[in-house]
């Protein structure tokens, strides 16, 4: 199978994507006028009869071979599982569980542990953290619960509920923004009376992977959307209202926010829109080409509900190809489109039979997210090493190209990975703590710094914390790196550095509780030379030593 | 109001006006005379404030009012200090200095959405799978950041901000982001300085073998941040950020009471006068944020009560300091949002994104200033007949002539693309003369 790569590579603009789709297009028909037969029954037989495992694989390598280029070696253990720690836990692993992986020598051990993290409390907390961050943004909306939101997260993670079922509750949801967890994304989307139109745009987003906001007020300049397109979908979210509760302070007697809620509220027929012309319009509940009856007595957000799931021609659901592609791009650091949430025919896919089938599966298997991660996870490309070569230097999407997934890319640490994994280190002799609740409140104290809210009506935010300065001075100056390096008596420094045992083993354990691998001999030795500068001192040896490796490059970046 | 004379004025515009000529003597001294010549040797040194108005300011009810229009609003022009530019009766102060600014009343950007709309005025170019371009004050820190050798603080300076990014400029590049009391967090204490040293050493030593392997271009753009944060925490330029605090051999004064209430003592005012300290010792950009503008309710009473004042103290103390320091001819002052707002009214007397004829406020800067150049049409819906439309690009090659970037500029993507400066904007001529 090709992947029309080797085209894609050439597009960089948007302005030539239009011309180089075509390009696509036309090879493709012709292929089809020579193979006739062939090609079909290979896109039928061919593509299924090898395993789902097989053919991620197979279509990544297909992509290197297209390019030219050759993979990275495997990523050695330590490096793999320092990753996936960070990626499924949202943490480092702790000096014990690097440890026990690591002397693990079972052949299997990396699906096993992968099994291991995918049951562990920390996996729910990781996925309840990014997905209300998703929804409600990191700075808390006013009359929306985080609480709520949470735990609805926490729930659905915790029981393993289908994609679709969390996606449709959150769309449908009704009620008390306390006991119905899941309203307070819709609560978040209604900071100001705009007829549905932000919960429009974000639901489209966030949940099928499509920016229709543009085509709100004018057709989309470089695809098939028009603007009708747009209110087709708001046309769902029109039957949807909150009601802000107060209640009266008994100390002061003013009126004081209590709880919100979403209401339905009554709407029936067309919605209305106005053309750049000024003439108006009508637009219809319409998914995809599906009519819903717009008269009395229909829930469109139910209906909504419905279509979600429904193949789009001989595409997969929006909804199972958005979550994909997402998934990916968390794994990865790079989705099969750029940006992961803009997919359609105008912003063409780096491996587009891969996220066909992979979303295609992904519904089969009743949207399983744990499944999705395995065969993310457990693919060829996922336990490559970052560090790259001269045959695949090239495979650059930082610079801006496709990404061919021929090394791991890095990944910054997103903050709220850093503050856990500081954490983790700083009590890396008390492995398997648990108990992250206690610490929910005084992370998210802690994020404020790094975050800046927009007010407007997208409700959006952005975070300062990513290769900036003032992550550099929380990094060198904080309280919280101070705790991490701290000699107080029952610290992590103090506890190992005071045992007996010989200076290397000392050096190696602060390795390994940063960096979760051994330092090299020629590290040791510049390490042991730089401590012995301290003479008596040696503890604030260990200690600056400790600071140094929980602020190197190779600490903060995902690799 | 039907009462217009032979100079486009009625009586009470006139009046108006004899009380802006009466207001020319300085009504509010911004510097000792000690200060003064310290400052005006320093001012030769070209930068550019950024007030960015994020959730796009209704310009129509601000800059281009349309009084005789369904669409015109509660508001009334008032004349100002230039000859023949209106602007709105909420902006009294802005209008009395306004022969040191300038407006370009046909905008026609093509971005309505948040992001979209803010990513293009800042970048000058629309969003792309494939690049992230530079905001402006990016490129200023790139293009005249590294020239400015005695900076030991950011060239590009964020207050209240954050969205901005370095794109293929780099990371030492982006805008260091701090809020409008100029409080850095994370200071090192005392102690903490002492351990700097061999604490960076070791750092150095430790991330070398990470450095060498091949991973991409992030390990490298996290030393040279580490660089910059320990320049910056080392540095007395710190005292820029505090307004309170004084530094003699900076010409940095404790700013007195009566200074900090020129400029309004909400955030955008404080941001500005920061702003004005920190230009003060050489940082080129600076963009002060100040948001509130997503009006699609209750506009008027917004503006007449909250916004307008706010942005009349801020836009009038920071020209009229400037002038009075002589920095305002090497100062480009540039006032925009991610686009404009509906000429007509919606139900919720709000009006909603609108990119398609709106204005932006440009001054200083050794501009020709009060003037506004371009027209809207008498509803304020398009760019009037015989009007030329301007992108943000045109803005921002206006900007950088006055600072000295050769407007021909080409940047190297990160694969080997060249991007012309301010995406090949022209500056523009009323402007530059």
């Amino acid at each position: 199978m090709r992947t029309g790569m080797t085209t894609l590579r050439w597009l960089s603009g948007l302005g030539l994507t239009l011309a180089a789709v075509q390009f696509v297009s036309t090879v493709r028909a012709d292929e089809s006028v020579q193979s006739g037969t062939d090609t079909a029954s290979l896109l039928t037989a061919g593509t299924e009869s090898v395993s789902l495992a097989e053919y991620i694989d197979q279509q990544i390598r297909q992509g290197w071979q297209d390019n030219d280029i050759e993979a990275s070696v495997a990523a050695t253990d330590e490096e793999w599982v320092r990753r996936i720690y960070l990626d499924l836990l949202g943490r480092i692993p702790t000096l014990a569980e690097g440890r026990a992986f690591l002397a693990d020598e079972s052949p299997r051990k990396r699906s096993v542990l992968v099994e291991s993290l995918l049951a562990h409390e920390d996996y729910v907390r990781n996925f309840t953290t990014i997905w209300s961050n998703n929804c409600i943004g990191r700075v808390t909306p006013r009359r929306v619960s985080r609480k709520g939101m949470e735990k609805f997260f926490r729930e659905a993670f915790a029981k393993d509920r289908p994609w679709n079922e969390i996606v449709v509750d959150i769309i449908t949801a009704s009620g008390h923004y306390e006991e119905n967890g899941a309203v307070n994304y819709i609560l978040a989307q209604l900071q100001m009376p705009d007829n549905g139109v932000q919960l429009t745009a974000m639901t489209t987003r966030l949940f099928l992977g499509l920016q229709v906001q543009c085509t709100q007020c004018h057709n989309h300049p470089f695809n098939k959307w028009q603007q009708d397109q747009f209110w087709e979908y708001n046309s769902f979210f029109r039957q949807v209202d909150k009601v802000d509760h107060s209640k009266p302070d008994p100390t002061s007697g003013r009126m004081v926010d209590d709880y919100s809620e979403v209401v339905w509220q009554e709407f029936t027929g067309p919605v209305y829109y106005e053309k750049r012309s000024g003439v108006m319009q009508v637009a219809f509940p319409r998914f995809e080409g599906r009519d819903v009856d717009p008269g009395v007595g229909i829930d469109r957000r139910e209906e909504f509900g419905k279509l979600l799931t429904q193949p789009v021609g001989d595409q997969p659901p929006h909804i199972a190809q958005a979550m994909v592609n997402r998934m990916w791009a968390h794994f990865f650091g790079y989705g099969f489109t750029r940006p992961v949430d803009d997919m359609g025919p105008h912003n063409p896919a780096s491996h587009p039979d891969l996220q066909a089938r992979l979303a295609r599966e992904f519904a089969a298997a009743d949207y399983d997210v744990k499944q999705l991660i395995r065969w993310i996870v457990l693919s060829e490309a996922y336990a490559l090493s970052s560090q790259y070569g001269d045959k695949n230097e090239v495979d650059d999407p930082a610079a801006g190209e496709i990404p061919l997934f021929s090394h791991m890319y890095l990944k910054s640490m997103q903050a709220e990975q850093m503050y856990d994994s500081l954490i983790v280190a700083s009590n890396a002799h008390q492995a398997g703590q648990g108990g992250w609740s206690a610490q929910e409140t005084q992370r998210r104290q802690w994020m404020q710094q790094f975050v800046v809210a927009f007010e407007n009506d997208e409700n959006d935010e952005s975070t300062t914390f990513n290769g900036t300065i003032p992550q550099a001075l929380m990094m060198m100056n904080s309280e919280l790196m101070e705790k991490a390096c701290s000699v107080e008596r029952g610290s992590f420094l103090f506890e190992s550095m005071s045992k007996p045992g010989p200076e290397a083993q000392k050096i190696q354990d602060l390795y390994m509780a940063a960096l979760t691998r051994q330092p090299t001999r020629t590290e040791l030795g510049k390490v042991q030379k730089m401590l012995n500068g301290y003479g008596l001192q040696k503890l604030n040896g260990y200690q600056d030593l400790f600071w140094a490796l929980l602020n190197s490059n190779e600490f903060v970046l995902n690799h | 109001m039907a009462l217009w004379n032979n100079y486009g004025m009625n009586r009470r515009h006139f009046m108006q006006h004899m009380a802006t000529a009466a207001a020319t003597v300085p009504a509010m001294n911004f510097l000792s005379h000690v200060q003064a010549n310290a400052d005006l040797v320093r001012s030769n040194q070209k930068s550019c404030i950024l007030m960015w108005m994020g959730g796009g300011p209704p310009t129509i009810d601000i800059w281009d009012l349309k009084p005789e229009s369904k669409n015109g609003g509660e508001f009334r022009p008032i004349d100002t200090s230039a000859s023949g530019v209106q602007i709105s009766e909420h902006m009294p102060e802005t209008a009395k200095v306004f022969s040191d600014l300038s407006l370009v009343r046909s905008m026609s950007t093509r971005e309505a959405d948040h992001t979209r709309g803010r990513y293009y005025m800042q970048t000058s170019y629309v969003p792309n799978p494939t690049v992230v371009h530079p905001t402006f004050g990016s490129v200023v820190s790139y293009e005249i950041g590294k020239n400015r050798t005695a900076l030991q603080i950011p060239a590009f300076v964020s207050i209240d901000g954050g969205a901005g990014q370095a794109g293929f400029l780099g990371m030492t590049h982006a805008p260091f982001v701090v809020d409008n009391t100029g409080r850095i967090r994370n200071e090192p204490t005392a102690a903490g300085k002492d351990r700097l040293e061999p604490r960076l050493t070791m750092l150095r030593e430790i991330e070398s073998g990470f450095m060498q392997s091949r991973r991409g271009e992030l390990p490298k753009a996290h030393k040279d941040v580490y660089a910059n944060a320990v320049n910056l925490m080392t540095s007395k330029q710190m005292a820029a950020f505090n307004v309170s605090q004084a530094d003699a051999s900076l010409g940095l004064e404790a700013e007195s009471q009566a200074t900090k209430d020129a400029y309004g003592t909400g955030g955008f005012g404080q941001g500005l006068l920061m702003a004005r300290r920190l230009i003060q010792v050489g940082v080129p950009f600076v963009e002060v944020n100040m948001g509130g503008w997503d009006l699609h309710q209750g506009v008027f009473d917004t503006l007449k009560n909250q916004r307008l004042p706010l942005l009349d103290k801020g836009i009038s103390a920071i020209t009229a300091d400037l002038k009075q320091r002589g920095m305002l001819d090497n100062t480009v002052l540039v006032w925009m949002g991610e686009f404009g707002r509906t000429p007509s009214i919606n139900q919720n007397v709000g009006r909603d994104h609108w990119a398609a004829s709106w204005s932006v406020m440009l001054g200083g800067g050794g501009l020709k200033n009060g003037q506004a150049i371009g027209a809207t049409d008498k509803d304020g819906l398009q760019i009037a007949d015989g009007s030329k439309a301007y992108l943000p690009g045109d803005i921002w090659a206006t900007v950088a002539m006055a600072m000295g970037i050769p407007v021909n500029t080409v940047h190297t993507s990160k694969r080997g693309r060249p991007m012309k400066l301010a995406n090949g904007g022209t500056p523009i001529q009323e402007l530059i003369g």
